[in-house]
């Protein structure tokens, strides 16, 4: 039989019943329409974070020390002191997919102005770790290589320790302040970053040469981390490759040992991130996919119910000549054409809700063309799957019986 | 003058748990082109059955159906569906119509199952037996809009639009009042002088005097098959007394007559 008649057929079935139609479409159209809403959603805030974490820079590239066994005793990572300021030098003489690198050896200060002190979270650095890190300096500027030459005591510090040690608004600029017992000059002020992902504020930070904290502060003579900035991206992976292979050469660590460091990249975080919330994603796309597949069962439901109360006509169009197979497609085609076009409103209003969310929210609106691409053969496929058992047991009526049905 | 149906020595048997049921028992006779034969019988008689393998709807367990020169039953269940389709147009009682569908889109039916009718003839042919039935001006209305007569009309539409080499009607009367009944008699006399062949089955004997012959079983058997003095339906419809609450036309003009 001509497809066409098919259609034309099982649509004029479907007019019969319009109310029962749009009641039988509402399950597919929820269904449908959460899947698309979560899975949009999950997307956004994935998107959301990843700009975060972008912000603070893609290219970014850590070297942390790693934890160590000397002479069968593990010593943990806070002793190794194997990290040295010529590692910089040498990863950057050694590797072209690196564009910067500074030393960085933290400290921990009470910072003393006048009456007001604050803890200090110090990061000793070299001149290229504001930009490694994307900081920007609102006023003054930054350290220079003479200051990280010369050990110099001036410091650049974030809003936070602004706000907490100036509270009556004096101009930090040109101040001296001190650190634990060194008077440092602070030369200039960072632009406010707010805090990262990790809810960790990123304005209470001093910035200080790190020659400065390692001589006049620590007496050390190693870094705790190395800040590095891949060339691109894209190269990341290969930045990390050099990093270790200059790495353990300049530490002279024999084949089959392990590091003493460890390099990390903040895609690798971002990576780590986004599988959190893709997990999260799946999970509320598989619980909005259980209210499809409950949408799917109404539709067979209903039309279980539609073979029997219709038992006559199916009669009566076997008696004028219908086949098994023409009554097989017509249900099948029934519930098709329900579930597709339940399918269709359930998008609209799918799209439509994660746009309304995620402008509420102020996410990122993500539209995700598979995802609706993949729904809209699901719900075809749903359609063919609940209509089969009806559309079976309609075919299979004997014409006889179905047209004396009462 | 050709031979419509030929049955020969059919039999038909229903297994009931162990009992064997002969609701057929081996009967034989031919229907000729523009015949009007009633098959008549009272309930267990085996008349139904004997409908349902002449609508092949059901199949002889022995013997032979011939239908316009094919032998049925042989034929797989969808090339029962072909020859239901091009060879039998069915009038039921209760007309099974289909609700909320217009006249026209019911009487179409039939060619939606046949793929070498286009939409357009199919749409002139519904057009054509409408207007065969007397019902032209009817054509969008839905089933209850219509009167039981009117709707037994589309049902009898439907049955030519396929252009049948026979009209199986099953107590096409049954749920008609008796002046209804004899427009719908008149409308098969009418039909039959043009050419069609109608089997009509039904249990009234005062149905069957509009036939031409009439075929009697009794417990599986033919008792009687003879040809009878065909009464005109017509003429049985104007000696009925007029009544006014049938005809508001009709009393209209006595109310102005009066």
């Amino acid at each position: 039989m001509k497809f066409r008649n098919h259609i034309k057929i099982a649509w004029q079935a479907l007019l019969r019943n319009k109310t029962r139609a749009l009641l039988t479409m509402l399950g597919i159209i929820i269904g449908i329409g959460s899947v698309i809403a979560m899975v949009s959603l999950g997307q956004s805030s994935t998107k959301g974070i990843s700009s975060e974490i972008s912000s603070m820079g893609t290219n970014a590239v850590m070297v942390m020390r790693a934890s160590q066994t000397e002479g069968g005793v593990n010593i943990g990572s806070g002793n190794v002191q194997t990290l040295k300021a010529t590692d910089v030098e040498a990863i950057l003489a050694g590797s072209s997919n690196i564009s910067m690198a500074s030393p960085v050896v933290k400290a921990s200060k009470q910072i003393v102005y006048g009456a007001n002190n604050w803890p200090g979270a110090i990061s000793g650095v070299n001149e290229a770790y504001l930009e490694i890190n994307k900081y920007e300096i609102a006023s003054g500027s930054n350290i220079t290589a003479d200051d990280v030459r010369n050990s110099a005591k001036v410091c650049v510090i974030g809003k936070t320790v602004v706000d907490n040690l100036f509270k009556n608004g004096e101009n930090p600029l040109g101040t001296v302040i001190r650190l634990g017992r060194i008077p440092v000059k602070i030369i200039g002020i960072l632009e406010s970053k707010g805090q990262n992902m990790m809810g960790m504020d990123q304005d209470d930070i001093v910035i200080l040469p790190y020659t400065t904290v390692q001589k006049r502060m620590l007496a050390i003579n190693y870094l705790h981390m190395i800040s590095a900035s891949a060339v691109s991206e894209n190269v990341s992976d290969l930045a990390v490759a050099d990093i270790e292979s200059i790495l353990r050469r300049t530490h002279k660590i024999m084949e089959g040992n392990d590091d003493d460091f460890e390099v990390r990249t903040q895609q690798q975080i971002l990576d780590m991130l986004s599988t959190v919330t893709d997990m999260l994603t799946i999970l509320l796309a598989a619980i909005a996919a259980i209210s499809l597949l409950v949408g799917g069962i109404g539709i067979m439901n209903i039309m279980y119910v539609t073979v029997t109360e219709r038992t006559r006509e199916i009669g009566l169009r076997m008696a004028v000549g219908a086949k098994n197979k023409d009554i097989l497609t017509q249900f099948l085609f029934e519930s098709t054409i329900l579930s597709i076009a339940g399918g269709i409103i359930g998008m609209f209003f799918g799209v439509g809700l994660s746009f309304t969310v995620s402008t509420l929210l102020d996410w990122a609106f993500v539209l995700n063309i598979p995802t609706i691409a993949v729904s809209f053969i699901v719900c075809a496929a749903i359609g063919m799957f609940f209509g089969w058992y009806p559309a079976r047991k309609a075919a299979n009526l004997d014409p006889i019986n179905a047209l004396r049905y009462e | 003058m050709e031979t419509i149906i030929k049955i020969e020595k059919l039999h038909r048997e229903f297994k009931m748990g162990s009992e064997t049921v002969r609701a057929l028992k081996g009967i034989s006779f031919e229907i000729h082109k523009g015949e009007f034969v009633s098959i008549m019988g009272t309930s267990g008689s085996g008349k139904s059955t004997l409908l349902n393998i002449l609508g092949c709807l059901d199949k002889p367990s022995a013997g032979d159906y011939f239908i316009d020169g094919i032998s049925v039953s042989k034929l797989s269940r969808d090339e029962l569906s072909t020859i239901r389709n091009r060879k039998i147009g069915f009038v039921f009682q209760s007309y099974n119509l289909l609700p909320r569908t217009s006249a026209l889109e019911n009487v179409e039916l039939p060619l939606l199952y046949n793929n070498t009718v286009s939409s357009d003839e199919r749409r002139e042919r519904a057009i054509n037996a409408l207007t065969q039935v007397g019902l032209a001006d009817r054509m969008h209305h839905t089933p209850n809009q219509l009167s039981g007569g009117q709707q037994q009309r589309v049902a009898i539409a439907r049955a030519l639009v396929n252009d049948p080499v026979m009209l199986l009607a099953d107590e096409a009367t049954g749920n008609l009042d008796t002046r209804t009944s004899y427009e719908i008699m008149s409308l098969f006399q009418e039909l039959n002088s043009k050419g069609k062949t109608i089997a009509f089955v039904t249990h009234e004997p005062d149905i069957a005097i509009f036939t031409s012959r009439t075929i009697m079983l009794r417990d599986g058997n033919i008792v009687k098959d003879e040809g009878i003095k065909t009464l005109s339906a017509r003429a049985a419809l104007d000696k009925l007394p007029v009544s006014e609450d049938y005809d508001i036309t009709v009393g209209i003009q006595n109310e102005i007559e009066n």
